[in-house]
């Protein structure tokens, strides 16, 4: 069988104001083949991605598309030569429908070009739809889908390009098991279908399941091509990291105080949580487990006056607090760390001091007066604390990678010296070498006496770091296991314990 | 490592200043071009007494609304809530027989009350800014009237030293009313920079969301904000009324647009997050220095407006282009 290749990178180079996304990088791809590419945050993943898909021109190289050489200034370009993508943050419209987003832009025109042949629009979308062996209405609203199903849209709409190249970018990041799997069906019918698929995922487990070969980008550089099947994940992380790294671990065993610091007591709220308690004790990471609407970040912005609750009372160091708004919780040190730091937690638009000092302004004030000086000293301590990679600390927060803006987001509550801090999906979009930094920041932060509760999706996440788990499910807690109780079947058993159907009123 | 701090530290200036730059080099290219037309243009009389003078009002409601702007909010009631304050000040001055000082004060009482409300009604009520402040905007220019009984409010010539709050020269040859806005966006400029409240402006306008979750009592900042923006056009109210010896009810609207053009002008992001007081006193400079240049080149009125229009688009297509190159895309 003679392999056809479809796209040839060599060299290809891109240089931005101080930073070298790309240096000399190598990459191709066959018809019918899955390839990923996988690095850490600031590997050069996405910046590849954006010069292939138009968005970004590379500096120098040479990009060959179906044995001719070819340059890409622009996303229709790019699309005339037949590579799509499909991003991470899904690009659609939610008011129209499946057929009007598919085909948007290049409806079919009746009676002078005047009218949408709406007829012929769902029809083309249906026959489209049974080619891939999509189970979706063309008609209906893709605001009403869920996410998983509008990532079929998005599908669809990039093979209606009729092209040969589609770009995965974590496609699974926001997808259940269940909806992971179809995902990967539908992508070995395209590889049936001889079309080339670029895949980017953090999930190394999946690469071993849907993908032929992994190219390795290590800080803009070209590390290694693998081909899957000769290869293992401890060996395409130590690739990406440059080192070893251990991936089933569990917390030595450590001597957590029995002073309660948080006790939470029968919260409930409006829609989801039903009579919820636990105590947070010092220096102690408790693990949030549960399944995707368990209700845990519902807890969490319950607890910090985000959403109001309808019943329940918070207790801090034995006295009960009355949080109504979030600057109530602040103020009595709890610190949330939303899992979209991009909405909820940064300034992007502003440096790494202003970031740092935003949830302290009182302290570096005086009668309503900013005392600057004070602030970049502390920024700078941050960012060589928590090891921030950044030229200085005027940079702004958008040009830092997630795994650098958390560690940002981590310092503005440090600098704040909150005792609780509530941390959500910590590690998300974060890749492995920065995950292990985030995880060793957590221990010492409880071993310098912090709380920490920790929501986490990632089953070897929550047992390697909690001291407990509670697990959470359609928004009660189900249990609260030590650490050496706990086991991922377990945290499944008491994640699932009632089943959407059975849940009975008590 | 020093070399390399200082040269980082230089960049970011650049690119921190770039847009008053630009903006401040078109003001200077405009001026020559005119002085260079008509050299009576150039001369103390007209950029006194024409451009800084007529730059005044304008000039003080802009540097409130900068405020509001760069919380990514607007306030399209500036005009006319300048106009209520003037006419409420007016028939206070006169029933109570107040003094200037006291009148001046009131007027920012007033124009703060006023700023005040319309932030209670897009913090406590959730009304879109550009909504809340329509109302308002239409509510004032009604109340206005009906303060007024639809008649000038003569009151300015029986204050003792009325006029001269903009028409004196504490500094020789420098009317009072330039050095009160000279003065207004130093305070100004201060306040964006140096203060809780400033900072508070930026971070609302970069993120509300995250800025609340960081424990920032969002609403009340944002109440104090449009205070604030209030406090300036009482102070506009004033110098209006001593420039022009008394409180015109239907005089105001439409001063709310210009205060906004002067401040996207000046290089302010309509987005939030952005902006100098320095560069909204340009913004308002380079519309006087237009109006005033192209009246004396005698160009027609209509024609006047084209050009300000032109100038808006030039001005607000530069700074995306700039910004596009410097890689930002949040224009």
């Amino acid at each position: 069988m003679s392999v056809t290749q479809l796209l040839s990178l060599s060299s290809v180079s891109k240089e931005f104001p101080g930073v070298k996304a790309l240096d000399k990088v190598h990459f191709d791809l066959n018809e019918g083949e899955v390839h990923a590419i996988v690095g850490e945050n600031g590997a050069g993943k996405s910046t590849l991605m954006k010069i292939l898909s138009g968005i970004y021109k590379k500096d120098s190289g040479e990009i060959i598309y179906r044995g001719k050489s070819v340059s890409i200034p622009n996303p229709h370009e790019a699309q005339k030569l037949g590579i799509s993508i499909i991003h991470q943050e899904l690009n659609l419209m939610p008011h129209l429908t499946v057929a009007q987003n598919i085909y948007i832009g290049r409806e079919d025109r009746r009676i002078g070009k005047v009218f949408i042949d709406n007829a012929k629009l769902n029809n083309n979308v249906l026959q489209l739809l049974k080619e891939l062996d999509l189970n979706l209405d063309p008609k209906a609203i893709v605001g009403e889908l869920s996410i998983a199903k509008q990532q079929m849209v998005e599908i669809a709409k990039a093979v209606s390009y009729r092209g040969s190249v589609i770009i995965m970018d974590e496609p699974t990041s926001s997808l259940t098991p269940t909806e992971t799997e179809s995902l990967f069906k539908i992508i070995r019918n395209l590889k049936a279908s001889g079309k080339g698929v670029v895949y980017i995922s953090h999930r190394l487990e999946e690469l071993a399941k849907i993908t032929d070969r992994i190219t390795v980008l290590r800080d803009g550089e070209y590390v290694k091509t693998l081909i899957t099947n000769q290869s293992s994940i401890p060996e395409v992380i130590s690739l990406m990291v440059g080192r070893k790294v251990d991936q089933d671990q569990r917390p030595t065993s450590r001597n957590v105080s029995s002073e309660t610091v948080l006790k939470v007591e029968g919260i409930s709220d409006r829609n989801l949580l039903r009579d919820i308690s636990f105590e947070l004790r010092k220096g102690e990471i408790l693990g949030f487990a549960g399944l995707m609407g368990a209700g845990r970040t519902e807890l969490a912005r319950t607890i910090i006056g985000a959403d109001p609750k309808t019943a329940g009372k918070i207790y801090l160091h034995g006295k009960a607090v009355n949080i109504k708004q979030p600057s109530d919780a602040v103020a009595s040190g709890i610190g949330y760390l939303s899992e979209d730091r991009k909405r909820f937690g940064l300034l992007l638009i502003q440096d790494i001091t202003f970031n740092i000092i935003l949830s302290s302004i009182p302290k570096f004030s005086k009668l309503g007066w900013l005392k600057i000086r004070p602030a970049g000293g502390v920024a700078r301590d941050a960012i060589s604390q928590l090891k921030v990679r950044t030229p200085s600390e005027n940079q702004f927060v958008k040009n830092l990678s997630g795994g650098n803006q958390q560690k940002v987001v981590v310092g503005k509550w440090l600098t704040r010296n909150c005792d609780v801090l509530i941390f959500d999906e910590p590690t998300r979009g974060i890749d492995v070498g920065a995950k292990d930094e985030i995880y060793r920041l957590l221990t010492k932060l409880s071993e310098e006496g912090k709380s920490i509760i920790m929501i986490s999706s990632e089953l070897p996440e929550i047992l390697r770091m909690s001291d407990r788990i509670a697990v959470m499910c359609n928004g009660r807690l189900t249990g609260i296991l030590e650490n050496k109780d706990a086991s991922q079947e377990k945290i499944i058993e008491y994640a699932t314990k009632f089943s959407d159907n059975s849940v009975v009123a008590h | 490592m020093a070399e390399n701090k200082s040269s980082n530290k230089v960049s970011a200036f650049v690119r921190r200043e770039i847009g008053r730059v630009a903006a401040l080099a078109s003001l200077v290219v405009i001026f020559i071009f005119f002085a260079i037309m008509r050299p009576v243009f150039a001369s103390w009389d007209n950029v006194s007494g024409g451009i800084l003078m007529s730059t005044t009002v304008i000039g003080l409601l802009a540097i409130g609304v900068t405020f509001v702007i760069i919380t990514a909010g607007i306030d399209l009631s500036v005009g006319t809530s300048m106009t209520l304050v003037a006419v409420i000040v007016g028939k206070t001055v006169m029933a109570f027989d107040l003094s200037v000082w006291s009148g001046i004060l009131l007027g920012m009482l007033v124009g703060a009350s006023l700023g005040a409300i319309n932030g209670i009604l897009i913090t406590m009520l959730r009304l879109p800014p550009f909504i809340a402040t329509l109302a308002t905007m239409k509510g004032a220019q009604g109340l206005a009237l009906i303060v007024s009984d639809m008649k000038p409010v003569l009151f300015a010539t029986d204050v003792e030293g009325w006029d001269q709050i903009a028409q004196g020269n504490i500094i020789p040859n420098f009317p009072n009313g330039a050095l009160i806005l000279f003065v207004a966006a130093i305070v100004g400029s201060i306040i964006l920079n140096k203060t809780v409240l400033g900072r508070y402006t930026f971070a609302i306008g970069s993120n509300p969301e995250a800025t609340k979750l960081s424990g920032v009592k969002v609403n009340r900042w944002l109440i104090a904000i449009y205070a604030l923006c209030g406090v300036y056009v009482g102070l506009a109210a004033v110098v209006l009324t001593s420039r022009l010896g008394s409180a015109q009810p239907d005089l105001g609207l439409g001063y709310e647009l210009e205060a906004i053009a002067a401040v996207i002008i000046g290089g302010t992001s309509l987005f939030g997050g952005k902006g100098t007081i320095g560069g909204t006193i340009i913004g308002a400079l380079i519309m006087s220095v237009l109006i005033n240049g192209l009246r004396i080149l005698e160009l027609q009125q209509e024609w006047q407006y084209v050009v300000v229009g032109v100038v808006i688009l030039l001005a607000v297509y530069g700074d995306n282009l700039r910004r596009r190159r410097a890689g930002d895309t949040t224009v």
